[in-house]
């Protein structure tokens, strides 16, 4: 009888000892459960800054300082989008931004693929050294060659224009066109060589077998560098707000993340000529931020396939 | 005859095939060699020009006062603020950045699993790459949403400063202050790893089990010598990263020392900042490239110092033959002279 129950209660301890540490072949339980627990959590600590702002931003004055409303706003106080909104003139701004990022984009798209395959498909003498330096001019930092670029934009009048951002990129110089230029070196060295070569025998020329062969099957780093480059570009201030806004005031070029880092002062002097109907607070501060990482997000909502799939398929990783 | 000629020919023209290629390879890579002479080689001269002098904007025109190595003191000896600034940056990267690499490790490793909702995860992990920015980032910051709420930052702090020196100590409990923040960089540097570790083939895994490997073994043992090149590009992704983010106040107080109106700052002034920043970051990422970035692993060390010992021998060998030949032709030289004979090894004594 005791011997029995013996065997018994050792024969469950092994089946549980099988099943929360998992045999050779199947994954425990337990594991399982750390695993998902560590996921859930660390997910949670990611959202975290993001579902603080949304909270914060729909809350009136009476619920930032009463102590039992933490988290869930007792109404949804939508008067603080209204006021950021206007203080940063949002739609334009919108606009704006979007060409802002766009316009550079595309040209850093065209032109690094264009120089992703010379890189990829030809030899020359020279090439190590050049490609020494991309990885160079990705390394140092920008700030070095911002002053004199700064004087140069300045004496051909492009500070305060579009110009200053796309004469880079139509150069290859774009926001972090090195990246970019080799992504596409890894990507065409994949494409197989007798493909352009059979074009080749058929008698089109470089550029033709390029942009008939190459550039149709390059879809997914298109794709992946458009949407880094674009992302960006967007959420580029520093030289945003440095060759294109001009770093004054009233310039015709702004989008919303330079809007929002002027945020204090701009809501300020449109709260003293009473246009606001809210005081600045940081419920009014989250709104804001809120509403200047919207568009993004809801791009990321549509295309999120794209974006994480983007590194896999670029092959960045090397094979 | 026809088929002589086919052959004859590639050996002929493969010269001048090659050489046209190389041309036009130069052609599709002309725009950027333009726009790297343009805009990166012919500023970073210039700054380097500018950096010797004391430049002033009047309304005659520009006035280039050179003041030697002036800037510099200025920089080091008056303005307390730089030099600060540098050693918190360069402790906050060399901790930052192992952070961010391990972290990122641990959650790719994670979703490598047999996990269900790995595409959610993904969604999440890769968020922040869409926000960060540096206003919002600042905003969030300023708000103290960056903190992790149960985390106790500030007793954290003091026992670190207990055991540590200060300015390492606040760096480190800067990064506990800012965790989410330094968790948030980590976007990219996961799906980059993800996407290396399941390159990884399974059979040496398989292979790897049957021997009786665990998986702590297995991770020690393939997978981490097969992501090591992706360490190294995490790692250096990361100190880039951080040194052109905004959060950064080293590039806003270049920024804003070129436009600062007084006497001594200026374009000069900042320019002499701005190299001295580019040759710390260029330090670090030399730094971590030193750290990971030996190609070589224990078999490859073995094997060398294998090689090298098979080399040793064979010049031992070598210097032993040619001792042997040099003495052969002095006991030749000395039968000559003395005429007088030795044993050589043949015919009779």
């Amino acid at each position: 009888m005791t011997a029995a129950a013996t065997i018994k209660k050792k024969f469950n301890k092994e089946k549980l000892h099988r099943f929360v540490f998992g045999t050779k072949e199947k994954e425990g339980a337990g594991k399982q459960i750390v695993v998902y627990g560590l996921l859930i959590c660390i997910g949670f600590v990611y959202l975290y800054p993001i579902l603080y702002m949304f909270c914060t931003s729909f809350m009136n004055r009476d619920d930032l300082l009463d102590s039992s409303v933490k988290w869930i706003p007792s109404t949804l106080f939508v008067q603080n989008y209204i006021d950021a909104g206007k203080s940063m003139d949002f739609w334009v701004s919108l606009l704006k931004g979007v060409v802002i990022a766009g316009l550079p984009t595309l040209c850093n798209v065209a032109v690094c693929m264009v120089v992703g395959y010379g890189f990829a498909r030809f030899e020359f003498k020279g090439k190590k050294i050049l490609l020494g330096l991309l990885i160079f001019s990705y390394i140092l930092p920008s700030q070095v060659t911002m002053i004199p670029t700064y004087v140069l934009y300045n004496n051909m009048k492009l500070v305060g224009t579009l110009w200053s951002f796309i004469l880079p990129a139509l150069f290859g110089n774009g926001l972090n066109s090195a990246i970019f230029i080799l992504i596409f070196y890894q990507f065409f060295r994949q494409v197989p060589r007798v493909l352009i070569e059979a074009a080749q025998i058929d008698g089109a020329g470089y550029f033709k077998s390029f942009v008939k062969i190459a550039v149709p099957s390059a879809g997914p780093a298109i794709l992946t560098v458009f949407l880094f480059s674009f992302v960006w570009y967007w959420n580029e201030s520093y030289l945003t707000g440095l060759y294109v806004q001009g770093l004054s005031a009233n310039s015709f070029w702004v989008n919303l993340v330079v809007q929002l880092s002027n945020f204090d002062t701009s809501f300020e002097t449109m709260a003293q000529t009473g246009d606001a109907a809210t005081n600045l607070n940081e419920c009014v501060r989250m709104a804001a931020t809120a509403l200047s990482i919207l568009p993004l997000l809801v791009m990321y909502l549509f295309l999120q396939k794209h974006f994480v799939e983007s590194i896999d398929r670029t092959g960045i990783t090397g094979e | 005859m026809k088929n002589e000629k086919k052959v004859k020919k590639p050996k002929v023209k493969l010269g001048k095939l090659e050489k046209r290629e190389a041309r036009a390879g130069w052609l599709f890579v002309l725009p950027w060699v333009i726009g790297v002479v343009a805009f990166m080689l012919y500023p970073l001269c210039q700054s380097f020009y500018y950096m010797w002098f004391n430049i002033r904007i009047t309304p005659l025109g520009t006035k280039y006062i050179p003041v030697g190595t002036g800037n510099f003191t200025q920089i080091w000896l008056e303005n307390p603020e730089f030099p600060q600034q540098i050693v918190t940056y360069l402790w906050q990267t060399v901790v930052e950045v192992p952070v961010i690499v391990v972290f990122a490790l641990m959650i790719a490793i994670m979703l490598n699993g047999k996990i269900k909702c790995r595409g959610f995860f993904r969604l999440i992990f890769f968020l922040p790459v869409i926000i960060v920015s540096g206003p919002v980032m600042n905003m969030l910051v300023s708000e103290g949403a960056a903190t992790i709420p149960a985390m106790n930052i500030q007793s954290v702090k003091s026992a670190l400063d207990s055991f540590l020196p200060h300015s390492m100590a606040e760096s480190i409990g800067e990064l506990f202050s800012n965790m989410i923040m330094i968790l948030w960089y980590s976007g990219v540097q996961i799906l980059i790893f993800l996407s290396a570790l399941q390159k990884i083939d399974p059979a040496l895994y398989e292979a790897a089990k049957i021997d009786g490997g665990s998986q702590w073994e297995c991770f020690w043992k393939i997978t981490l010598p097969t992501i090591k090149p992706m360490i190294l590009l995490n790692a250096i992704y990361s100190v880039i990263f951080l040194s052109s983010n905004e959060q950064n106040s080293l590039i806003t107080m270049i920024k804003a020392a070129m436009f600062s109106g007084t006497k001594e700052k200026g374009y000069g002034y900042a320019s002499a900042m701005a190299w001295m920043y580019a040759v710390i970051v260029t330090l670090i990422v030399l730094l971590f490239f030193l750290l990971l970035g030996s190609k070589r692993d224990i078999y490859d060390r073995q094997v060398k110092r294998h090689k090298r010992e098979m080399k040793k021998e064979a010049r031992t060998v070598k210097k032993i033959e040619r001792r042997g030949i040099r003495n052969a032709k002095k006991i030749q030289k000395a039968r000559q002279k003395r005429n007088y004979r030795t044993y050589d090894g043949s015919g009779d004594y």
